[in-house]
């Protein structure tokens, strides 16, 4: 029984068909994994190391080298906020301390209502918009803590579901580089 | 003396050591401002090494590619753009090239390098069990800074992770150098650890409620340059220096890895692999690796890890240290007298009876060669007996072994096509896996795998040919014959199409061996050859191996015989029909009754003809001259567990007039014998052993057997002179003279040859007087690289290299061999010296046909069995799986089984209820289960009506740690099960 979805498998076949050795389009399916259920599950590292011909502890070598993929359950929304050098100076230490106080957890942890995760980030490259906050790596601009708790509030109602589709997914219009 | 002719190296490969004259291939450069000569292509760090100047390293490995992680081999390089630092175990040589190991520049490297590997290190060296042969602590001390300049806190992780059963991981210690995940997926070639996270968070880790299973585990515990790696059975036991070692040969299979035995307070608590270069390559099996745990007789319970300190001293609870003769039903412990008085009353009784072929003899592949010697001596020439069998119905006609061209693992490994015709080498002979797969992986040599199912091997095959047991013959006609292709196929499993195409690439792949010049059917091929079912009898792959040595008569064999000294054993005359030294009864008659007095007037039966004959079937004695057998001799066998078909074993030990087991350990058969005589097992004696080519090695002697066991030589001197007889030997060194004086496979392979340096990685038997290696005594002078293999300390000391063959066959100018000169009798002929003999025995033999109801039932070997030796080791025990079924979805559709359901299986012997797996690389109308596997208790009852007849308390199955065996008919060449839901 395959963990990915017919269309997700589907797809990650066709990543595969794009590199010369199957195992480069490792990375790749990870994050298509991630895109059906958030986060990278084990049954579905199981299932990449299948498709792509290593071992699953191959897989989670690679993938728990980088910070993007999951390998625990995240909320829907992941809020990253900057503490490097320019964001520090514009607040950024500040931000997240509030950001704990009024989600109620560390970093690194899940709201109750599986709604947000937090994380503290290193550079996001937006220094010009200091604090920088990105919510499922898609910038949202300058926040103070007043417009932080309103961003929260919008995220729990679904307010900017539009704009920011849940955790993994990473774009919403596929592209057909390289394939056919 | 005979002529020595064997064309062993008549093939051109398996030759790149470079001799005297220039290479074109060498390059000249300068180390240390030396002028030094190098290969082409090799690394800076290994062409350093031969002119001995010593690089230190941690991620290197001889035996693994270089990745240059560590950084702790470091040289300075100069070119043109001045002088660079260089990993030197990444930058091959070239010619001009100006190195420096020594400068300030390297120093400060390596300075450097040790501080920051020590930074993330825990420094916890006095509890640590690498303390004291650490290449770490050691590199330090030779090349580090001396202080650090760290005073932060340590990291801190949870000890240990258990990565398996038999392998703990403290993650701490660990200096990320990537040996364990390059050897898990580079050599084992399952990469079931792998690095996990990134920067100081990076540690080795196994995927997630998964396991370190390989084989090969224990490897990665022994090339870890630091204690972060550590195996369960040697954890917290002892320090490396109160280590005592010697060098010896493991005889866990027939592979013949070479070992270092290391002991402390006489309880062995280590082996390491060495590295040989004909041989292991430094690797071993875990199985070969802790099964020295049964020498030491420890209770077995559980065996996991759970952080216990092991006591010293030997244990008894699965050694038997005295002997014991039956009284009133019971074994009681008496004196080695009365033992040996009451062992001979019971053969003497037997051979009154029935004559000297009263006597049979089973087993003997557990001893040494001399010990074999000593009791093929006993057998046929004291008793008269020619019904001696070290095979335990499991393995190959020895005449067929003896009389194909044998194969040397190096031959296999650098042939150009290798057939396997055998079961799973991966579990029978795990390093030879190792072999095999290093050059298949590196396309050195293309693979045809006939088999009833896939292994390991199969994804590196440029053939696989599935097939049913008792085909083996049609298939091997259809490749070597292309006209017959279709008539083999038709019957089969997959159907015809499906094999064709793998039928006809390796076909096709076999006509093309060898080059233009030297074109040869067969040349460059191995095949090797072996049961691949122990419910299949041995005829059908027998007869394949004749065709296949027919139709390709340069082709050599490798015969996958799976007890450690099974070859010893034949070469020394353990098999019906064969005298010491690789001589057939009639051949070697005059020979032998010269020196021995007597030797038995006709070829006796092997094991199932033996037990056959004991269980009173009349069936075996149709036309059979031999009178019945009355009496069994067990020598390190127990044919109740290790038979392959239980109730004609139950049968014939019920029936037997009297039995004498010849053991080391507690069995089923040593608790039911008349007499129990205890031996000495493994590193418990001295003596040399032979392996799957034919090599000859050394045996180490490290601990002394417990309570009064003794070596089984003795033994059969003892019991020789109870029978009145004499054998007229007195030691080791004596025996093994006596055969390099007699036995004409091994003249001149004395005491002296074989404890020379010439003899270290063993010798090839017969030896080949023209051959240029062996009269030169050229070998590679072993480098013990203590970064490679920590804890092996030093190879052993030995004399000079002998005289070996300047003028004339290597004879030891020891004694004459004792026969009469008035006689002189012709040195007798070995068998398989004349290549027409191959096809001769071909048979055309049929297949019975299997019903469309029935499945072919295929039992198949598994490294961790219910064996003796595994179950008296404690960490070993624990990994023994139950028996299951596995069959094709196909199959079990029909009975509408899903994986995991219980099945029943029905053969004419008995029945057996077992867990069903659907496996879609098993083939149609085959079922294949474990041989030698116990049965899950859950399985709930399950009748055997096969042995009810046989009577006794032993056929109750809670005992039964052989559950297949209760549904195989030896006297059958296949056997078809019924497979029924329950």
């Amino acid at each position: 029984m395959n963990h990915l979805s017919p269309e997700i498998r589907a797809r990650a076949l066709e990543i595969v068909a794009l590199y010369p050795d199957a195992r480069s389009a490792l990375v790749p399916l990870c994050h298509l994994a991630q895109e059906q259920d958030g986060w990278l599950r084990p049954e579905a590292m199981e299932e990449i190391a299948q498709i792509v011909g290593v071992t699953p502890a191959e897989v989670r070598g690679t993938a728990s080298f980088y910070d993007m993929i999951h390998l625990e359950p995240v909320g829907k929304y992941v809020i990253s906020i900057c503490t490097n050098i320019a964001c520090l100076l514009r607040g950024g230490e500040d931000l997240l301390n509030h950001a704990q106080s009024s989600l109620g957890i560390g970093v690194g942890a899940t709201t109750s209502d599986g709604m947000v995760t937090l994380e503290e980030a290193e550079c996001l490259a937006d220094c010009g918009r200091a604090p920088c906050v990105q919510v499922n790596h898609r910038y949202v601009g300058s926040q103070t803590p007043e417009s932080f708790d309103s961003l929260v509030e919008k995220l729990r109602t679904g307010e900017l579901s539009d704009s920011i589709p849940p955790h993994g997914t990473l774009i919403r219009v596929r592209r057909n580089v390289g394939s056919r | 003396m005979p002529e020595e002719t064997q064309t062993r190296n008549d093939s051109d490969h398996g030759e790149s050591h470079g001799e005297g004259a220039p290479d074109p291939g060498e390059v000249t450069m300068t180390l240390d401002g030396r002028t030094i000569s190098a290969r082409r292509g090799e690394v800076v760090i290994k062409a350093a090494e031969r002119a001995g100047t010593y690089i230190p390293r941690f991620c290197y490995h001889p035996r693994m590619k270089s990745v240059g992680v560590c950084r702790m081999c470091l040289v300075e390089v100069s070119g043109p753009r001045g002088s660079t630092l260089q990993p030197s175990c990444y930058v091959e040589v070239a010619d001009g090239m100006e190195v420096s190991t020594k400068s300030e520049k390297v120093k400060k490297a390596q300075d450097g390098v040790l501080e920051f590997l020590l930074v993330n290190h825990p420094l916890d060296c006095p509890v640590c069990d690498k303390g004291g042969e650490c290449p770490l602590q050691d590199q330090t001390l030779a090349y580090g800074p001396g202080e650090s300049r760290f005073i932060e806190e340590k990291r801190h992780f949870e000890k240990p992770v258990v990565l398996s059963d038999l392998v703990l991981l403290d993650r701490e210690r660990c200096i990320q150098c990537s040996r364990c995940t390059r050897f898990a997926s580079e050599v084992a070639g399952e990469a079931q650890i792998d690095f996990a996270g990134r920067g100081e968070q990076v540690e080795v880790a196994a995927f997630p409620d998964t396991k370190f299973t390989s084989y090969f585990s224990g490897n990665t515990v022994q090339i870890c340059p630091v204690g972060a790696l550590t195996a369960s059975p040697y954890r917290f036991s002892a320090r490396p220096w109160d280590l005592d070692q010697v060098e010896s040969t493991c005889t866990t299979c027939s592979v013949g890895c070479r070992v270092a035995v290391q002991s402390s307070l006489n309880r062995l608590t280590r082996i390491l692999g060495i590295d040989s270069e004909p041989v292991n390559h430094g690797w071993l099996c875990d199985k070969g690796r802790f099964v020295f745990e049964s020498v030491n007789g420890d209770e077995v319970s559980g065996g996991r890890y759970e952080g216990e300190v092991r006591e010293t001293g030997s244990n008894l609870a699965t050694r038997i240290s005295e002997p014991l003769v039956k009284k009133d039903g019971t074994l009681v412990p008496v004196s080695w007298n009365e033992a040996l008085r009451v062992a001979a009353k019971g053969l003497l009784k037997a051979k009154e009876a029935g004559g000297p072929e009263a006597i049979g003899v089973i087993g003997g592949a557990r001893l040494t060669n001399e010990s074999a010697y000593a009791w093929a001596k006993l057998a046929k020439g004291v008793i008269g007996t020619d019904s001696v069998d070290a095979q335990i119905g499991d393995g190959l006609s020895s005449e067929l072994v003896l009389s194909l061209p044998r194969a040397t693992i190096d031959e296999a490994s650098n042939a150009e096509v290798v057939v396997t015709l055998c079961g799973d080498i991966r579990e029978e002979l795990p390093v030879l896996f190792l072999r095999l797969r290093e050059s298949v992986v590196a396309h050195k040599t293309s693979l045809i795998e006939i088999a009833p199912c896939p292994t390991e091997l199969t994804k590196f095959a440029e053939a696989f040919i599935a097939i049913r047991p008792g085909d083996a013959p049609a298939i091997a006609g259809a490749l070597t014959r292309d006209g017959r292709l279709d008539a083999a196929l038709s019957n089969h499993p997959e159907g015809a199409a499906a094999s064709a195409d793998a039928l006809g690439i390796a076909t096709r792949l076999l006509a093309s061996t060898g080059t233009d010049k030297e074109r040869g059917r067969g040349r460059r091929v191995v095949v090797v050859v072996g049961r691949q079912s122990m419910a299949e009898g041995s005829a059908p792959v027998e007869e394949a191996a004749r065709i296949l040595a027919r139709e390709l008569p340069e082709a050599k064999f490798l015969f996958a015989l799976r007890r450690g000294n099974v070859f010893g054993a034949i070469d020394m005359g353990l098999a019906p029909g064969l005298l010491p030294g690789r001589v057939e009864l009639d051949a070697g008659r005059r020979w032998f009754e010269a020196a021995w007095g007597a030797v038995p007037d006709r070829r006796g039966r092997d094991t199932t003809s033996m037990l056959m004959s004991l269980s009173g079937d009349e069936s075996i004695e149709e036309g059979n001259e031999i009178s019945p057998t009355r009496a069994l001799l067990a020598i390190g066998a127990d044919p109740l567990s290790d038979f392959p078909d239980r109730a004609l074993a139950v049968a014939a030990i019920d029936r037997a007039e009297f039995v004498v087991a010849v053991t080391g350990h507690r069995g089923e058969l040593a608790s039911i014998a008349d007499v129990v005589l205890p031996v000495a097992v493994s590193h418990e004696r001295p003596g040399t052993t032979t392996n799957i080519e034919g090599r000859v090695t050394r045996l180490g002697h490290k601990v002394v057997a417990p309570g009064h066991a003794w070596p089984d030589w003795m033994i059969a001197s003892e019991l020789a002179g109870s029978l009145g007889g004499d054998l007229d030997v007195d030691s080791v060194e004596g025996i093994r003279n006596e055969i390099a004086n007699l036995a004409p496979a091994y003249l001149g392979l004395s005491n002296e040859v074989m404890s020379s340096s010439w003899a270290r990685d063993g010798v090839v038997v017969p030896i080949d007087v023209n051959d240029e290696s062996v009269r030169s005594n050229r070998h590679e002078v072993l480098l013990v690289d203590p970064v490679a293999l920590p804890g092996v300390d030093s190879v052993e000391r030995q004399g000079a290299p002998p005289r070996v063959g300047s003028a004339g066959p290597p004879v030891a100018e020891s004694e004459e061999p004792r026969r009469d000169a008035r006689d002189p009798v012709e040195v007798p002929q070995i068998v398989g010296r004349d290549r027409r003999d191959n096809s001769s025995g071909v048979t055309g033999f049929q297949t019975p046909p299997a019903d469309s109801y029935s499945l072919r039932l295929v039992a198949q070997r598994c490294l961790y069995d219910s064996s003796s030796a595994v179950a008296s080791s404690p960490s070993l025990s624990t990994l023994v799986s139950f028996a299951r079924v596995r069959a094709n979805g196909y199959d079990l559709d029909r009975l509408g089984v899903k994986t995991g359901d219980l099945v029943k299986l029905r053969s004419a012997r008995g029945s057996l209820v077992l867990e069903a797996h659907v496996d879609s690389q098993v083939p149609r109308g085959v079922a294949v289960v474990g041989f030698n596997l116990p049965l899950a208790a859950s399985n709930g009852s399950n009748g055997s009506n096969g042995s009810g007849g046989a009577g006794g308390a032993r056929d109750d199955e809670d005992g039964v740690i052989n559950a297949v065996s209760m549904l195989i008919d030896a006297s059958s060449v296949v056997n078809d099960v019924r497979m029924e839901s329950l």
